[in-house]
């Protein structure tokens, strides 16, 4: 095949890839979008292998590579909750970011495969797009094994902070463009296995910092960061389609990860350098005395919702961990059986990543056109009878409304406070992810259910 | 004068870069976890990468540093591959023939 018609086939791939992206506009049309994407995938697979043109040993290798892949992926994409999804995508991350390392590596040692020059005199801008493939590569393979420690529990999702930090990440910054600057002109093996190796330090040391609940930002981050890996090592190769894609998912990640800050109002930077809430609010939100609360019992709820004529349903992270969602459908189903309107009231940062209440609400057979994000359902809430609010805290808190000294202060939230009365479950009183109190515990109509969230809603459902 | 082949590349990756920030803003909000499991499958496309790599030279080669580094870097984007778009698939089949149910 000739190089003109593989890149032909190489635009296809791209251009399939963009009206994937184009499908999601909307549930109707996004399975066909994937449907492409798949088409695209195995177009430029399949040109690759027929444009390298040896069916002997190594295709066989290949084949068997490809095998042992697919199985393990598709295995986990079957067996995995969709609770679980936010650490899943951060695992699928950090392979991309490592092969990203790999195939630059592997263009390092043997540069003539890619007509980059040969070992030792390798094209400076060849390079240099290596150099930055790698670097990014290596960042976000190890920024989101950590990220994915911390999703999964198995880190604490506190943001570790020490002196020094950002001081140190400046460093190792420098330090980087200085191994490529070096490594450019010297052309020394060890210096590039040094820049991989002081990449990997760099993204486990941007991602410590961050706590659980910045989660959201840190997985299109590091989302964004694989695209530009991509994007980096496309250059190198001098392949369109992974140029194209490297700049789509660069682009994507980076615009979900402005509407996560958008959502908690906060500057990229500022999440990025970390450590929020883990110190002064915590110690004054303790300090705040025992202010009374009204709390109630599953039939309280059931009583005050039978008699609603519509009640919209805030989930949180919460409905996530007490895997609540197919509960609450079913008490919603039966709220919607005594005639009451229900719908949902997702806020962009519920959860930990984009969407993630859509899909964990999709699972349980919600409609999709009963979910509502908020700028088009927050003015329903004064006219709203009963919210319920399962698993969410600093969403609803009215103090980001009021009190300009409050860390989240100015962050868009969920007007819940606005409706007749409003049901909070959740475990205790103690504070959000914010570390702050939230006023809405205190407020004349709302009323706290303090148990699990799918616990709560179960009884709720069979007082109803 | 010729036209460096770089800034042909070049203005692919920025025009896509476009492309993709118009695509994106379009996809609606509740279909962002779904756009990151696809986002992340379609990276993998480094695969064809990878089997240059390894796939380099003939049979001779085939455990050479560069190309078992290929090698590797296939079993990691294949399970990105099958993985994410599955994944994918199986969460879009649930926003599914909903729109009647009730």
């Amino acid at each position: 095949m000739s190089a003109n018609l593989l890149a032909i086939f190489y635009l296809i791939s791209g251009v399939l890839f963009i009206l994937a992206l184009r499908g999601l506009s909307s549930p109707e049309t996004s399975r066909q979008g994937n449907f492409f994407a798949i088409i695209g995938m195995a177009i430029a697979i399949g040109v690759t292998i027929i444009s390298i043109g040896n069916f002997s040993t190594g295709f066989i290798f290949l084949l068997i590579f490809l095998i042992i892949g697919g199985s393990i992926g598709a295995f986990i994409a079957f067996k995995i909750p969709m609770t679980a999804m936010p650490e899943l995508v951060a695992g699928f991350h950090s392979l991309v970011g490592l092969a990203a390392v790999f195939v630059a590596i592997s263009a390092f040692l043997n540069p003539d495969v890619f007509n980059l020059g040969s070992p030792g005199k390798i094209k400076i801008a060849s390079l240099i797009e290596m150099s930055l493939g790698a670097a990014i590569g290596a960042i976000t393979f190890t920024g989101s094994i950590i990220a994915f420690l911390k999703l999964r529990g198995l880190m604490s999702g506190s943001p570790i902070t020490f002196t020094g930090q950002h001081l140190l990440n400046l460093a190792l910054g420098i330090i980087i463009v200085g191994l490529i600057i070096y490594l450019c002109n010297t052309q020394q093996e060890y210096l590039y296995w040094s820049l991989i190796a002081v990449s990997f330090l760099v993204g486990i040391l941007l991602i410590i910092p961050i706590g659980g609940a910045d989660m959201p930002v840190v997985i299109s981050m590091l989302n964004s960061y694989s695209g530009w890996a991509a994007a980096g090592i496309g250059f190198t190769l001098e392949n369109s389609a992974l140029i194209i894609t490297g700049a789509l998912v660069g682009s994507s990640g980076a615009i979900l990860s402005y509407i996560m800050c958008k959502g908690m109002n906060r500057s990229f930077f500022n999440v990025i350098l970390g450590g929020w809430g883990a110190t002064e609010e915590s110690s004054k939100s303790i300090s705040k005395e025992q202010k009374p609360v009204k709390s109630g019992n599953a039939d309280d709820a059931a009583f005050l919702m039978k008699n609603a004529s519509s009640v919209i349903i805030v989930p949180g992270y919460g409905m996530a961990v007490a895997q609540a969602q197919h509960a609450l459908r079913e008490m919603v189903d039966t709220l919607k059986k005594n005639g009451v309107k229900v719908s949902y009231a997702i806020h962009p940062v519920a959860g930990r990543m984009p969407g993630h209440m859509n899909v964990l609400l999709a699972e349980a057979n919600v409609p999709y056109d009963e979910v509502f994000e908020l700028e088009d359902i927050n003015n329903d809430f004064a006219n709203c009878d009963v919210a319920y609010v399962i698993g969410a805290n600093d969403v609803t808190n009215p103090v980001a409304k009021t009190d300009p000294q409050s860390p989240i202060y100015g962050m868009p939230i969920l007007d819940v406070e606005k409706s007749k009365s409003v049901l909070f479950v959740k475990r205790s009183l103690s504070p959000g992810y914010a570390g702050i109190d939230n006023d809405l515990f205190y407020r004349e109509n709302t009323l706290m259910l303090f148990a699990d969230a799918k616990k709560m809603t179960e009884d709720i459902t069979k007082s109803l | 004068m010729e036209i460096d082949p770089f800034i042909f590349r070049l203005s692919i990756f920025i025009l896509a870069i476009f492309v993709g920030y118009y695509v994106v803003w379009s996809v609606t909000p509740s279909l962002h976890t779904p756009l990151m499991s696809v986002t992340n499958a379609i990276s993998s496309v480094i695969i064809v990468g990878a089997i240059v790599a390894a796939l380099a030279g003939d049979d001779s080669k085939i455990f050479d540093t560069a190309n078992i580094f290929g090698f590797l870097a296939i079993i990691l984007a294949a399970v990105n591959i099958f993985g994410g778009f599955l994944v994918t698939q199986r969460m879009l089949a649930m926003y599914k023939k909903k729109k009647k149910e009730k």
